[in-house]
């Protein structure tokens, strides 16, 4: 009877929020305002974390506010602002491009299908699931991340790291401009400025001025 | 029927009477501290502040209040207004609700979850959001500029506070916030705290934190003397009312945030006696003063910072610094054994 019970509110829930996770996103896609479309993407990823909170990956839930809500929109919402794109007069000729947005749709669609089809289970899966695991409640969600991560997916983790990195010098390196004539302030020069060649103390005689 | 009410129904009526209990106390704390903030500012300058509302000028925020409320909403007509009057809802809402995981003394905290920290700056993360859209929803040059400047400041001094806070969880090995008290408590009481040990990063923090609830030195969204009241211009009555709330209780929530990391939250400064008869609830109150007494400082004492300046201080200087930190003492920590199991 009580498990039956939790089984209804947590269903509840997970329609709950994979309901207006799904809509939103729709509206991602529908609104005429692009400002509009990016609040929807945010309350998207809510409801995600929120999905992500009912299975107890209380970590993944948080992290994807802080990154995707926290960080990432804020940005999307920043270019938005400023740019003031018009997607209805971009949606003019969305028409024509139907044929090849539902070709290149289809392609990604067979490869996802095959890639899950040919799904094969890795040889060392027996031995991970052999190894003691912790009682479920007595290791919590981020210790458990922490220990897989920097251990068996060490190299993975920091390959990761490494793109990131190489994207983040890319993105510098397209952008960085070194334009002369540009007034900067060098805070060391600054603070490395003496009395002594900051201020000449001159004795100036009446009626002459200084020559 | 019976299990549904015991496991449903009631846990989340004591839920609901803990929460308004909670926000009614934190709003009444709010409207003094907006009172204690005044007062600070005004006694550096030699004024005397609010001195007419009730005696010493005590009901001065009540009286705002009661202005706020009575006065008619206006809303700019080339404004957009669903997202107008949802901003101040945001803001405010934000911050409110990170005072679900603070935990105020020993197992006062309505939600003890594993993530808290992580909780806390994902929700102090979020604040962002009500100054960009009050900014873009009023239409209007300056609040704009004001959002824009909003979104730039306050990601760069989430990435330093973000470092802060993993060195502090470096030295504790938990997210939960009462964990993170409890691994301060010691026999040398205050000098077990972290700021001692942590003391750049308590600086660090500070001043970032600053930066986060763009509070003066750092106050460029609303900088009076080149954005009029920047993303605020276009609000008056309740719904800025509501932005000014939100404002200050972040503030609050910061201070709340800083105690729990670097001042041991509700421990007692001396483990000895007449010290340790003090609930710790009042502990933490006053501490969460003394932070908000350098927060007043700070505004009082330090001029405004230029844009590029904060820039520059944000990510050549606190970010560097911050990194090296956690490399330092996760160093210390591996190769001294004092790292926690």
């Amino acid at each position: 009877m009580r498990g039956a019970l939790h089984m209804i509110v947590y269903a509840l829930f997970f329609y709950l929020f994979a309901g207006v996770c799904i809509a939103s996103a729709i509206m991602v896609v529908a609104s005429r305002n692009p400002v509009y479309s990016v609040l929807f993407l945010i309350l998207a990823f809510v409801n995600a974390s929120g999905l992500f909170m009912l299975m107890g990956a209380e970590f993944l839930a948080m992290i994807l506010v802080v990154v995707y809500v926290g960080a990432v929109a804020v940005l999307f919402l920043f270019v938005v602002m400023m740019l003031d794109v018009d997607f209805a007069e971009l949606r003019q000729g969305a028409l024509q491009y139907l044929p090849i947005g539902t070709l290149v749709g289809i392609v990604l669609l067979a490869e996802l299908l095959l890639v899950v089809g040919a799904w094969a289970i890795a040889p060392h899966v027996a031995d991970v699931i052999a190894a003691p695991i912790p009682p479920f409640y007595s290791v919590s969600n981020t210790e458990a991340l922490g220990q897989v991560l920097y251990t068996r997916y060490v190299y993975f983790f920091q390959v990761a790291g490494v793109i990131l990195l190489v994207a983040m010098i890319g993105a510098i390196v397209l952008t960085l401009r070194h334009k002369p004539n540009i007034k900067r302030q060098d805070v060391s020069q600054q603070v490395a400025r003496t009395k002594a060649d900051a201020i000449e103390v001159v004795k100036v005689k009446s009626g002459q001025g200084l020559s | 029927m019976l299990e549904f009410w015991t496991d449903y129904v009631w846990p989340v009526l004591v839920v609901l009477a803990q929460s308004v209990l909670l926000l009614v106390i934190l709003l009444i704390a709010v409207a003094y501290i907006i009172y204690a903030d005044r007062k600070i500012w005004a006694a550096v300058q030699l004024r005397r502040g609010p001195n007419v509302v009730g005696p010493w000028g005590l009901l001065q925020s009540f009286a705002d209040l009661l202005k706020f409320v009575l006065k008619e909403p206006v809303i700019p007509s080339g404004a957009n207004k669903g997202l107008f009057l949802l901003a101040p809802f945001v803001t405010c809402v934000l911050a409110l609700a990170a005072w679900a995981v603070i935990p105020v003394n020993e197992g006062w905290v309505i939600a003890n979850i594993n993530v808290g920290i992580l909780y806390i700056f994902a929700i102090s993360s979020l604040g962002v959001y009500g100054i960009i859209m009050a900014g873009w929803a009023s239409n209007s040059k300056y609040p704009f500029l004001a959002a824009l400047r909003s979104a730039a400041q306050m990601v760069s001094y989430e990435v330093s506070i973000g470092f802060v806070i993993v060195t502090v969880l470096l030295c504790v090995g938990s997210l939960n916030l009462s964990e993170i008290v409890d691994a301060q408590d010691g026999k040398y009481g205050m000098f077990n705290w972290f700021w001692l040990p942590l003391l750049p990063m308590f600086v660090i923090f500070f001043v970032s934190a600053l930066a986060e609830t763009n509070r003066p030195p750092f106050d460029l969204v609303e900088a009076e003397s080149e954005l009029v009241a920047g993303f605020m211009v276009e609000y008056g009555s309740t719904p800025y009312m509501m932005l000014m709330l939100g404002e200050y209780v972040a503030i609050a929530t910061m201070c709340a945030l800083g105690t729990i990391m670097f001042l041991g939250g509700w421990l007692a400064p001396f483990p000895v006696a007449p010290f340790t008869w003090v609930p710790g609830v009042i502990w933490f109150t006053l501490k969460c003063l003394f932070m908000f007494f350098l927060f007043a400082m700070a505004k009082a004492i330090v001029p405004r910072y230029r844009y590029d300046q904060l820039m520059r201080l944000g990510w050549k200087v606190f970010l560097p610094i911050s990194l090296a930190m956690v490399v330092i003492v996760a160093g210390v920590l591996q190769f001294t054994g004092l790292a926690p199991k």
